[in-house]
């Protein structure tokens, strides 16, 4: 039986952008990530430190990270829809 | 501990299930074609879709597992949702758009795209398979859990109930069925997880919690050589007491009644604390604290026993802003339980001993997982281990996966990813309040960590509580769903269909996936009866990690490396789910599992991510290298899907 995909759209010529961007988004975001699982490993203490108002660097970097996702998908999300409007002329109706 | 049902929980807890029941009835009208069956037609709204996101992956483990895990250790329980919501950045900028546009219905498709091997049909379902039962546990025991304070029923007839309306969910509509489950439950979850957070900060903290918490007694205690000689009490009489390295346990009998206490110093001087206990004794009867379960003298537990507002020592602080909630439990004391289990003249004692706990170890890494005090070099990796295992897991679970086939493009799969990554995100960070909630209001049932949420909502009133239960019950019903789907898919679609040829009309295929997510079911009931009483958050840990090792290297490589072979795919699926389940079987918690001491296990580590995903990544290069490049034009292939 066939593979291909479940529904069929028009050519995407954004692809090699959206790909190149994700990845460079997704390396910015390890490296973060990363950041948090070194401290916790090599200065456990560090992260009892109060950054500000009462919270700290666990709750502040926790938050953040958690907050750094979602402002980079929306980034991801606007400059992907701007990419593909611009190199796809026809696009078609969005689900 | 003794649960009583509710009338009006019943109520609402039946008022959930039949709307399932008929949501499933009505969409089986639509699910006459595998395309249907599999991928709700392709045809759901990014915006509902990314809300099902959030219903499928806030499972038992977010909402039980986390919560109890914070309520139990603090700040630890929290890397948990930071993890798993790390992970969908790997989904979103890496694996959403390509899968959505190389697939049909299963990853396998997308996985499979470039080559058509039947290797890759043949591992990819098997990993699917275990990947799902693996997931499928921990939803199962959480379903238990949720069962026995709802209805008060036993542990094994929730997992029953669930494993039956599940199976009719999924042998009636498949995936557009478990959709709306999953977009009403995901919704709901976030909305009354949002109102619980709000009645906590409207709450604040009190000390003692409530009127009728608890009062713990002390008891002055005379040692001798070690031992406690006598007590400064009439009443109570010393009857026996066990050592080991970490404590001192001291039986004492008032009237017949056997209890325990742990020996501590206060101002210099040894004294006695009352603590909780349930003896097996060897006839096979069970003594909570000291007295038979219905005399319901087994009870709830979680207080501040310093607490501090602005440097000020206070006994309730009022309403409190997020922010000053947190800071000021930074700033207290907060009485855990530890528990300690020891064989007494032939009786099994299970003690949980209060252990006053300085607010700053609570925020910060370190009370679960050993990354300061008392770490080794093996405790570190484990932890680094697991955080890698979050982050890379989610993109390789199944049923995730799946539901980028039931959006139209790969630009509706991207934003549906984003809502989910919206409304997940929204979620975890209430999970850091209602788990530290849970700590200081004196709700704690020691014997299950993953009730701390649900008794949290019982301590603002029945209605909450009965809600938030029959959401986390849809909870469960709704990722079960979804993972017998993935799993059915994998039988009927990738086993039985692709790799191994039958010919199979498009009923053929639904009627064949129906018949796969019935067996699934039964062995998934099973499986939840088995491992009752495990944390659910530490098992899904585990299949993330099972998912990742599997999967991940496959589909990165796949996407990003023109030298990937299908023999290199094979090999690593393979390799992935073999290491990381072994190393898991053989780890210390596992072997508490099957009754034996952890400092028996062969691996003394309990995350196999570090090892097991590295590992796979090799052995496709590997294999890859040293296989011939499949020839298959994938490049103008994917020119005429794009």
């Amino acid at each position: 039986m066939s593979h291909g995909p479940a529904t069929q759209w028009g050519e995407d010529k954004a692809i090699a952008y959206k790909t190149k961007f994700g990845l460079y988004l997704f390396i910015i975001y390890v490296l973060v990530y990363i950041g948090f699982i070194a401290i916790n490993v090599v200065s456990p203490k560090t992260m009892a430190t109060i950054v500000f108002a009462g919270q700290n660097l666990a709750v502040v970097y926790g938050f953040g990270l958690i907050a750094l996702a979602f402002v980079m998908g929306i980034i991801y999300d606007y400059l992907c829809s701007q990419k593909e409007d611009e190199l796809n002329e026809t696009e078609g109706s969005e689900k | 501990m003794i649960y009583n049902a509710s009338p009006f929980a019943v109520g609402i807890f039946v008022v959930f299930v039949l709307g399932v029941l008929w949501l499933s009835s009505y969409f089986a009208k639509k699910t006459q074609t595998s395309q249907g069956y599999y991928a709700a037609g392709g045809d759901i709204h990014w915006g509902v879709n990314g809300i099902a996101f959030a219903g499928d992956y806030l499972s038992a483990a977010s909402f039980l597992g986390i919560c109890g895990m914070i309520a139990f250790s603090g700040y630890d329980g929290f890397l948990y949702s930071i993890g798993y919501l790390a992970g969908w950045v790997v989904a979103l900028f890496i694996v959403a758009e390509p899968l959505k546009r190389y697939g049909k219905y299963t990853f396998t498709d997308a996985l499979n795209y470039k080559y058509n091997s039947r290797g890759i049909h043949l591992t990819a379902a098997i990993s699917t398979l275990i990947v799902s039962l693996c997931y499928l546990v921990p939803q199962m025991v959480g379903a238990g859990s949720l069962v026995t304070p709802l209805l008060g029923m036993p542990h094994y007839v929730g997992v029953i109930l669930v494993g039956a309306i599940v199976i009719f969910i999924v042998a009636t509509a498949g995936m557009a069925s478990t959709t709306y489950v999953q977009f009403l439950k995901g919704g709901l979850l976030i909305i009354f997880s949002t109102i619980l957070s709000i009645c906590i900060f409207v709450h604040g903290i009190k000390q003692p919690p409530s009127e009728n918490y608890h009062k713990f007694k002390t008891i002055n205690a005379t040692v001798t050589d070690g031992d406690v000689t006598a007590i400064d009490s009439v009443e109570y009489k010393i009857a026996g007491a066990y050592n080991d390295t970490k404590g001192h346990y001291v039986k004492l009998n008032k009237e017949g009644v056997n209890t325990w206490w742990h020996l501590v110093e206060k101002d210099g001087n040894a004294c006695l604390e009352e603590a909780l206990s349930v003896v097996h004794s060897k006839d096979g009867k069970a003594l909570y604290n000291g007295e038979p379960k219905e005399a319901e003298k087994f009870f709830q537990v979680g207080h501040v026993s310093k607490l501090m507002v602005d440097g000020k020592e206070v006994t309730e602080t009022g309403s409190l802003s997020p922010f000053k909630f947190l800071s000021t439990i930074e700033a207290s004391t907060i009485v855990r339980f530890t528990k300690v289990i020891f064989v007494d003249n032939g009786d099994k004692v299970h003690l949980w001993y209060q252990t006053p706990t300085p607010g700053e170890s609570i925020m910060r890494p370190g009370l679960r997982f050993k990354v300061d005090k008392g770490s080794t070099f093996m405790s570190k990796l484990d932890f680094v281990s697991l955080m890698i295992a979050l982050f890379f897991g989610t993109s390789a679970l199944p049923h995730i996966l799946i539901r980028y086939y039931t959006v139209s493009s790969a630009k509706a799969a991207r934003k549906s990813t984003i809502v989910a990554i919206t409304s997940i995100g929204f979620f975890y960070i209430l999970t850091l309040f209602m788990g530290l909630g849970a700590m200081t209001t004196g709700v704690l049932d020691v014997q299950s960590s993953n009730m701390a949420g649900p008794l949290l909502a019982k301590f603002f009133g029945v209605a909450i509580f009965s809600i938030i239960c029959a959401i986390a019950f849809a909870t469960v019903l709704g990722t079960v769903s979804g993972l017998i789907v993935a799993a059915s898919g994998a039988v009927a679609h990738d086993l039985m269909s692709n790799y191994m040829g039958i010919e199979m009309t498009d009923k053929g295929q639904v009627k064949a996936g129906k018949i796969a997510a019935v067996v699934v079911g039964i062995l998934a009931i099973f499986l939840g009866i088995a491992f009752k009483g495990v944390n659910v958050s530490f098992l899904v840990g585990l299949a993330f990690a099972v998912a990742a090792s599997a999967n991940l290297p496959a589909i990165i490589m796949m996407l990003f490396w023109k030298r990937t072979t299908a023999k290199g795919i094979s090999a690593s699926i393979v390799v992935g789910i073999i290491s990381a389940l072994t190393i898991i079987l053989l780890s210390p918690k596992t072997f508490e599992v099957y009754g034996l001491p952890a400092s028996s296990a062969p691996i003394p580590m309990n995350n196999p991510g570090i090892i097991s995903i590295p590992l796979s990544f090799i052995t496709l290069v590997v294999v890859s290298l040293l296989t011939k490049k499949n020839e298959y034009d994938w490049e103008g292939k994917e020119k005429r899907a794009a």
